[in-house]
């Protein structure tokens, strides 16, 4: 039993560090709370599965072509609607939240709400550790989802296209008198997001059939895994969602499945009670509350 | 509607305005008559509705009930966006009312006519000390929070089993007549309208109102910001609460559906199309939107992504709404003016 929590625990965590990748990064670098992202992460998996079902193209083609395509929608979602609500964050909001909810509504009423819709997993079968059985695409979950916490680290930290997107999120000001073009900066970080929500889709769905209810219980996961970790920061990323996954799996396993969705809710509205800006959140205590 | 180059379009109040957008110098009963008639007007045709249930159908008789009660949610969305709170769950308010009228109806027995106005108060009571906590938060923190919220309550009645469970509450006492129940809900629905209006007009109001534009400036004035806001989110919770325990009565069963996310949206719709910050506009919005849903039932899901986009058009397009697009329409003149002329002045 406890070896079992110990790797599911790691393995829900890394999916929800991986559904809030995306999400976190936009939050970070264009200061947008982009409630879309379940919306996206929908519409990446079923544009996999047309592109696979329907257009015959084999999956690891499907692959970074949805990833693409995923990336081109966020960029657009930036410049048709974003751009004209910028810095108004209740329309910003109203807006994002809109754009999610007309593309999972969409796919439910053009009927993408039958069993058949799963996209496949990226390698079959499964291994045993320590005498814990577990498949292969955990696996990879867990490993791309290190991998790429990390690789985004060092593109925020380390390459000039990271340090001017989180330039422009210190101080906008400054980073326009050093020549950064804001409207580029918010589009490429709302792209790069886009594109992360549809990597995150297209390894976890395959672990279940893709539902349009997923769309909303994930932007509930992204949610409480952001806000418990503070909006901006990596680091509180991980612990977050370590914290929120061993959660999830103890009360999985020791108490009721069906507590296993509260978790979430009750850090969420727990969390932004005593502390919003979260465990690892900075220099934004006084735009939260008075 | 572009202006040809060299012209410029110009707005002109008309003659009875005096110096502020409320204050009206009244000459000849025409300008009173031109001032009354919109109010009677709307007023009118909303008591009117009700009779003609003949002609009408009870189909659209129970339309009406559920667009008062958007409009009555939309109203509470209007009242806290005044005071600077966004909601995005209405839904919260609306199934404390709902279930607090279940519980006192289904277990204690006690007649609506008691439980329904108890529901309101101690509904109200209920979701402001569940928020006052997070009162402090500001902007899209608070706005998070009240989008959770609805979502854990259903869970946790879910999972507990508390009140029904998945079941709910049915059989509650059904309410007399649905004409005298829809001449309640729209007289209730006006009364929050002109109440809401002549309260922002007070000086009470006005701290309010500041409140919304710039928080720190009224603590540094000397007024106790949360003790404010607590107040206007009891007062705002209240037509929300009444909504709900209205409506559980009327459909006599009470369940998980209370906290069903239609209610956090269609209220935010009403309040985007209409336009916030008149209450008017709030209820106008929700007469516009939810008989336009019910035209649309036949597309199944497609309807909320028909509302989702008009909301997203909007929010966009025409930020302050209709309402207030109809406002300065009726109470301006426009006519084009040559370059030449502006510069003369």
């Amino acid at each position: 039993m406890g070896a079992s929590v110990v790797i599911y625990g790691l393995a829900n965590s890394a999916i929800l560090m991986l559904a809030a990748l995306g999400f976190s990064l936009i939050f970070g670098l264009s200061g947008v709370a982009n409630l879309a992202h379940g919306g996206i992460y929908l519409l990446s998996g079923f544009v996999a599965w047309i592109l696979v079902n329907k257009l015959g193209l084999p999956f690891l083609l499907a692959f970074p072509v949805t990833v693409a395509i995923s990336g081109i929608l966020g960029w657009l979602i930036y410049w048709v609607v974003l751009r004209r609500v910028r810095g108004m964050h209740l329309s910003e909001v109203i807006a994002t939240f809109a754009v999610g909810v007309i593309i999972l509504e969409l796919f439910r009423y053009l009927g993408f709400v039958t069993f058949e819709f799963n996209i496949p997993v990226i390698m079959r079968g499964g291994t045993e550790i320590l005498g814990v059985g577990i498949d292969y695409q955990r696996l990879i979950i867990i490993g791309l989802g290190i991998l790429l916490a990390l690789l985004l680290w060092f593109f925020a930290h380390y390459t000039k296209i990271g340090m001017a997107l989180r330039g422009m999120a210190q101080d906008e000001y400054t980073a326009l008198s050093l020549g950064i073009d804001s409207d580029w900066a918010a589009a490429l970080s709302m792209a790069l997001g886009s594109a992360m929500a549809a990597l995150a889709a297209l390894l976890i769905l395959p672990l279940g059939i893709i539902s349009i209810n997923m769309g909303y219980e994930v932007l509930i996961w992204v949610l409480a895994v952001t806000v418990l970790g503070g909006m901006e920061s990596t680091i509180g990323l991980i612990v977050a969602s370590l914290l929120l996954g061993f959660a999830k799996t103890v009360t999985g396993t020791y108490f009721d499945p069906k507590y296993m969705e509260v978790v979430y809710l009750l850090s969420l509205v727990l969390v932004l009670a005593v502390k919003p800006s979260g465990l690892f959140g900075k220099f934004k205590e006084l735009e939260e509350r008075v | 509607m572009r202006v040809q180059a060299g012209l410029r379009k110009e707005r002109l109040d008309r003659g009875i305005k005096a110096r502020t957008d409320d204050i009206f110098a009244i000459g000849s009963p025409r300008e009173i008559m031109y001032l009354t008639m919109p109010r009677v007007v709307v007023i009118a045709a909303l008591f009117t509705f009700p009779l003609l249930k003949d002609f009408t159908g009870m189909y659209w008789q129970n339309v009406m009930m559920i667009t008062a009660t958007i409009a009555l949610l939309a109203l509470s969305w209007d009242m806290l966006h005044s005071v600077g709170l966004v909601s995005l769950g209405q839904a919260l308010f609306f199934g404390v009312g709902a279930y607090t009228t279940g519980y006192l109806n289904y277990h204690l027995g006690i007649s609506p006519y008691i439980s329904i106005p108890m529901a309101t108060v101690v509904g109200a009571f209920i979701c402001t000390a569940i928020l006052f906590p997070v009162l402090r938060l500001r902007g899209i923190y608070f706005g998070l929070i009240t989008f959770a919220l609805p979502l854990l309550m259903m869970r946790v009645i879910e999972a507990t089993k508390i009140l029904g469970g998945t079941e709910g509450m049915s059989g509650l006492t059904p309410l007399p007549g649905i004409t005298i129940k829809l001449y309640v809900i729209i007289a209730v629905a006006l009364v929050c309208v002109f109440g809401f209006q002549r309260l922002f007009d007070t000086d009470y109001g006005l701290v309010l109102k500041a409140i919304r534009d710039n928080d720190r400036t009224v603590i540094a004035a000397g007024f106790d910001v949360q003790w404010y806001k607590a107040q206007a989110l009891f007062i705002a919770a209240l037509p929300a609460t009444f909504a709900g325990a209205f409506l559980s009565h009327h459909y006599q069963f009470v369940g998980m559906p209370a906290f069903a996310m239609d209610y956090s949206i269609l209220p935010l719709a009403s309040v985007i199309i209409g336009g916030p910050g008149s209450f008017v506009g709030a209820m106008l919005g929700a007469f516009i939107l939810v008989p336009l849903s019910e035209f649309l039932r036949a597309f199944g899901t497609l309807r909320i992504v028909i509302y989702s986009l008009m909301m997203l058009i909007f929010v966009v397009g025409v930020p302050e709404g209709i309402f207030h697009y109809l406002k300065r329409k009726y109470h301006q003149f426009e006519r084009v003016v040559s370059i030449e002329e502006v510069e003369k002045k």
